[in-house]
């Protein structure tokens, strides 16, 4: 591996780490609307606009799903497109997070997960990106400020890829991430800037225009988001999903790629594992509760307690073989969700993590613990807790319940 | 007035940017209307449609009849598209990248998606100075969906959704005054228009092109299936919501406001005013509205139509 480039260290907080990444990839446009905790993100680039450190058209638009039509717009001209929001800004968005994907517009988005109203609250769960699960961006959760930074620039990369040309959600967790203080190490522009380039739209076949640019240009009039009915829109739809395969590879490819300037990596792009080569019962997780986890794990395991961790990192798509692999040989595992599936089987990542291991010739008992809504607390005494019982579990083969809330009142 | 001109000779060879053998119904105004706008854009295009009748009808893929960059978003999001559009452009032009000196940024949106869901999306990229014409085509209800009643369906409209019952004889709200609206941005053009009146519409729409920021065209734009008129009498029925005062042309220019074409003849030979139950009486939307029960609601309107007429003369300095 060549030497990673000399970097500048800052504290920022992840909101921060967003913005900078966002002015180093030389956006051409921004629409955004504020919402906390996202917030944070606008007003940084707010001032660097206002302080001439960026040549970005900043949108201050009247809504989110203004915000997002504004980003479509923009995409479909040419331009590098960025936004950011948070809960209640996601769901108004929503008709619009389909049609983004759908039109195949390389728009990157940074969610700050936040809970979702009623009750209004401002704290973190993975609600809000929870529920756009299935609307074709690929969405990546990272667990701290470096990771924010780094995976925005990655975002860019992956997004316009030929390959891919499909949105990119970045979540990172309200206020643990968005609000912390944390050391970054920031890659000099010149870097950042080579890493991403410039935006170049991919060329499509028109029939009655020949190979043209996939753009909005007065010389080659092509026609963007038509009435398609059922004789076209069913093969549409097929791309799209033939568009998010293609990005498994692209994924791990910008993964790699960003190492070598930057001397970070997060696992394969997909997951990544921790304690696993010899674990009997292991827990996945998304976000920021990563770190606990690891931190629990670590603990557990100088006490003699086999016992591993897997952050998810990409959940779009869904690193199914991946996690099969990884998992290999562990007999209990524990899922941590921090959303709910009103009335459905179980969180989100346990319903997808079961089914993709059921087909496993030697599956293990998949057990799911929704914690941390509204912001809830998830202290190592809580980790220590589920690792207990997935060991109690492992040793009775006995389960009690497979859906459990943890850290609520009873 | 601008220094649009215009030789009908030649406007009859260029090629339309909007192409035959789309779907839109026989007598549906709003092809007119874009043909003719869009003749008026002497530079490069880029149009973006809300939903509606003129997006479905004009895009069944695999077809298309637009000869200029297109795109469809979504119902009420026409201006923030623009927005976007019109942003980028800018940062491409700064950075180097636009091939094009400029480019014209046309949004069209219909009644739904401009008095009703698409109000705040237009309302901010006013508000925001974006450079771009919004052309509203009002056809007075959500005609795609099949004759629903909109904010800007006219009082006593028959409607699917204000239908004239034994108890209430149609929709029971004037229209929405949209223009006076967008004047209230105080963006630099507003315009209203009638694609009987061409040669006034293109003007027009040059005009609101050439304006540095935000432009807002509100056409009138009768709808034979919707307003049930014959499909051969769609001219008529525009000339005829001019003549009556119905739908007065004007323009505002930064805050001067001026009547234009007809309505200027109007103001000044008061005499050649038509009662709006002229206009009124060619369309079935208005049918009910004839029964001696319901003859006060003609009268009302009558008087709804010279108050803002009158007003209208005061604005324009001619009362």
């Amino acid at each position: 591996m060549a030497e990673p480039v000399k970097q500048t260290v800052m504290a920022l907080n992840g909101d921060e780490a967003v913005a900078w990444a966002v002015k180093q990839c030389d956006v051409d446009v921004v629409a955004a609307y504020p919402i906390t905790p996202q917030t944070i993100i606008v007003e940084r680039f707010a001032e660097f606009v206002a302080n001439g450190e960026v040549d970005t058209e900043f949108i201050a638009v009247e809504s989110e799903h203004s915000a997002l039509s504004a980003c479509v717009g923009a995409a479909a001209a040419g331009a590098r497109a960025f936004t950011a929001t948070a809960s209640q800004g996601l769901a108004l968005m929503w008709e619009i997070v389909y049609i983004a994907s759908s039109l195949r517009l390389p728009i990157v988005m940074a969610i700050v997960n936040r809970a979702l109203s009623a009750p209004i609250n401002i704290h973190c769960d993975h609600s809000d990106s929870m529920g756009c699960r299935d609307a074709g961006w690929i969405q990546i959760y990272v667990e701290d400020a470096q990771e924010a930074y780094d995976t925005v620039i990655q975002a860019f990369r992956i997004a316009e890829h030929p390959n891919v040309q499909l949105p990119v959600m970045v979540m990172l967790d309200g206020f643990f991430l968005s609000h912390t203080l944390q050391n970054v190490s920031l890659l000099p522009d010149n870097v950042v800037r080579e890493f991403v380039g410039v935006r170049k739209p991919v060329e499509v076949e028109v029939p009655y225009l020949g190979k043209v640019p996939l753009v909005l240009d007065p010389e080659n009039p092509i026609t963007l988001g038509p009435l398609d009915l059922y004789d076209y829109y069913f093969e549409h739809k097929m791309q799209q999903q033939e568009a998010i395969e293609s990005s498994r590879e692209v994924i791990k490819q910008v993964n790699e790629e960003y190492a070598k300037i930057s001397g970070r990596k997060y696992g394969d792009g997909f997951i990544d594992a921790y304690g696993l080569e010899d674990a009997d019962v292991a827990i996945v997780v998304l976000g920021s509760t990563a770190g606990t986890v690891r931190h629990v794990a670590k603990q557990m395991r100088k006490e003699g307690a086999k016992v591993g961790m897997v952050r998810l990192r990409t959940f779009r798509p869904f690193p199914y073989e991946e996690l099969a692999e990884a998992l290999k040989g562990v007999e209990v595992v524990g899922v941590m969700d921090r959303s709910m599936s009103f009335g459905g089987y179980g969180g989100p990542v346990f319903v997808e993590l079961r089914a993709a291991f059921y087909d496993l010739p030697e599956r293990p008992i998949v057990l799911d613990y929704v914690y941390g809504l509204g912001g809830r607390d998830a202290p190592p005494s809580m980790i220590r807790e589920i690792y207990e019982e997935l060991l109690e579990v492992k040793r009775t083969r006995k389960v009690e319940k497979v859906l459990k809330f943890v850290g609520v009142r009873e | 007035m601008s220094s649009f001109r215009v030789n009908l000779r030649e406007l009859a060879k260029q090629p339309p940017k909007l192409l035959p053998g789309h779907r839109l119904c026989a007598g549906c105004a709003a092809p007119v209307i874009v043909k003719l706008a869009l003749a008026a854009s002497d530079k490069p295009t880029i149009v973006t449609v809300a939903t509606g009748c003129l997006e479905v009808a004009t895009t069944i893929f695999p077809y298309t009849s637009w000869k200029v960059p297109w795109i469809h978003n979504a119902f009420e999001n026409a201006a923030a598209t623009a927005s976007g559009i019109e942003a980028a452009l800018k940062a491409l032009k700064r950075k180097g990248r636009l091939k094009y000196e400029k480019v014209n940024v046309i949004a069209f949106a219909g009644d739904g998606g401009t008095y009703d869901i698409g109000l705040q999306a237009l309302s901010g990229a006013l508000e925001r100075g974006h450079d771009f014409v919004y052309i509203l085509y009002d056809n007075e209800a959500y005609m795609n969906t099949g004759i629903q009643r909109s904010g800007g369906t006219p009082k006593g409209a028959w409607t699917t959704t204000s239908p004239s019952g034994t108890v209430i004889p149609g929709k029971r709200e004037h229209k929405k005054p949209i223009a006076d609206i967008a004047v209230a941005h105080k963006i630099p053009y507003v315009a209203t228009v009638s694609p009987a009146h061409w040669l006034d519409l293109m003007r027009k729409v040059h005009k609101a092109l050439e304006v540095e920021g935000p432009a807002f065209i509100h056409a009138i734009c009768p709808c034979p299936r919707g307003w049930r008129f014959p499909e051969n009498r769609t001219m008529e029925v525009a000339r005829l919501a001019v003549d009556t005062c119905f739908f007065p042309l004007w323009e505002c220019e930064n805050g001067e406001w001026r009547l234009t074409d007809r309505s200027l003849q109007i103001a000044k030979r008061p005499e050649t005013k038509k009662p709006v139950e002229e206009y009124l009486k060619v369309q079935g939307r208005f049918r009910h509205l004839f029964k001696p029960e319901n003859r006060r609601i003609i009268d009302e309107l009558q008087r709804y139509v010279d108050a803002v007429w009158e007003d209208l003369l005061k604005r324009c300095g001619l009362a």
